[in-house]
């Protein structure tokens, strides 16, 4: 089995998993039943783009396990999200804004994976950057609206980007799995996406009104399976049908 | 591997034209553009489908439904589903594009157009009740993964509209 590669779409897959959950808990608590189906919406095509990366991961794991099994069947130490989108929806701003800053990434990201070498990942990231701009599109238009907004709605939003602000630096450390993908050719150079992305951030959160946290201070350890206590209950969310009935199929 | 060509068996276009999307049933999917092949090849019937978004539940009703409309014709299909190159909202038919008006869908606009409608800055979506361009977007995310949802300000009609992917 190719391990590195296997580890590297686990790598992307995961984060659109557990983003996809944390977007998906909105269901039926959003501010409005608009903005209710614009977040189970981002969550649908997280999930569907996820389906596409596992099926690849099961078919180069080669052991029997299907999507599903990836998907649900593993142990928290199994996850390779970075610690950004594990993160509750403390409020509103906070899903707003870790949304917005995963998206400036996965958008970065995606354009760099359509030149991957492996025609499946070039594929998917084909097929997920079209979907991504509508969710940075939405996104970004709520940062926009909440900083702008009134001053207990921009005090509301800049909490949030404080507060995730120590997330963010994770999203460009590399794994083993990654350095030997672009070596290879197959897999992108995050450390590469790094300035443009701060540069994006800070230029549209001046837009909204918004400071751009000067800390230094960063957590990480998602990426290679030392969680945020958040991921846990995430989980046992997630998990609940497999881990209840076992085998149960829809 | 960059072909947007479609390589379909003649016999085999009336069998799936009968095949429509589960949630626009109007729509054919073949006017939707989502079949990218159908050979019959040693008696079994290959067909290769492409998902509008990712996400799109629909598409396994459709491989369903497909295999179905093709057994009631008597032949054995695989269904696949192919992901390059993806689809753009281009390849609905003229036809499609009709049918999705008739159903109270507005047809996506040109890319450039899109963006300014979904962002709020120009009204160009036409209203599919009565036809008024003074139209608002309610939200760039709709009933579906492929659709927004606007309000006409003349006749207070809500309607959908598919967003333009290219």
């Amino acid at each position: 089995m190719k391990e590195n590669l296997y580890n590297y779409i686990l790598g992307i897959a995961d984060n659109s998993l557990i983003l996809g959950q944390r977007m998906g808990e909105l269901c039926g608590h959003g501010p409005s039943l608009e903005t209710d189906i614009a977040c189970t919406n981002i969550s649908l095509d997280l999930f569907g783009q996820v389906r596409s990366y596992f099926q690849y991961a099961a078919k180069i794991a080669g052991d029997g396990r299907n999507e599903d099994d990836i998907a649900m069947l593993r142990k928290e130490r199994e996850y390779k999200n970075v610690l950004l989108v594990e993160q509750p929806n403390t409020n509103f701003a906070y899903s707003i804004g870790r949304q917005f800053l995963f998206d400036v990434y996965h958008l970065a990201f995606l354009a760099e994976q359509q030149k991957s070498a492996d025609l499946t990942l070039s594929a998917i990231a084909n097929k997920c950057i079209k979907e991504v701009s509508y969710h940075e599109r939405f996104s970004s238009d709520w940062v926009r609206r909440l900083g702008d907004g009134t001053e207990e709605s921009n005090k509301k939003m800049q909490e949030a980007i404080n507060d995730l602000w120590a997330y963010t630096d994770e999203l460009f450390h590399q794994t083993e799995a990654d350095k030997a993908m672009v070596v290879e050719g197959l897999g992108v150079d995050v450390t590469k996406l790094k300035d443009e992305f701060y540069k994006s951030v800070s230029d549209l959160l001046e837009e909204a009104n918004l400071q751009t946290p000067e800390s230094k201070w960063f957590q990480k350890g998602g990426k290679e399976g030392i969680h945020t206590e958040h991921l846990g209950f995430l989980l046992s969310d997630l998990q609940y049908m497999q881990r209840t009935y076992p085998n149960m199929e829809w | 591997m960059t072909t947007t060509e479609q390589h379909i068996d003649q016999i085999l276009i009336p069998i799936l034209e009968q095949v429509s999307d589960p949630e626009i049933p109007v729509l054919s999917i073949m006017d939707m553009g989502v079949v990218r092949s159908a050979q019959i090849i040693n008696g079994i019937v290959e067909v290769e489908i492409t998902p509008t978004y990712s996400g799109c539940p629909a598409m396994d009703v459709i491989g369903d439904d497909i295999k179905k409309a093709l057994k009631d014709e008597g032949y054995k299909s695989t269904i696949d589903l192919i992901l390059h190159p993806a689809w753009t909202t281009d390849w609905i038919t003229p036809r499609g594009r009709k049918a999705l008006e008739d159903y109270g869908i507005a047809a996506p606009l040109e890319a450039q157009a899109d963006k300014d409608v979904l962002l709020n800055e120009k009204r160009l979506v036409k209203c599919t009740n009565c036809g008024s361009q003074n139209t608002r977007l309610v939200s760039q995310f709709g009933s579906t993964a492929c659709k927004s949802q606007f309000q006409c300000e003349d006749c207070q009609e809500p309607f959908d509209y598919f967003k333009c992917l290219k």
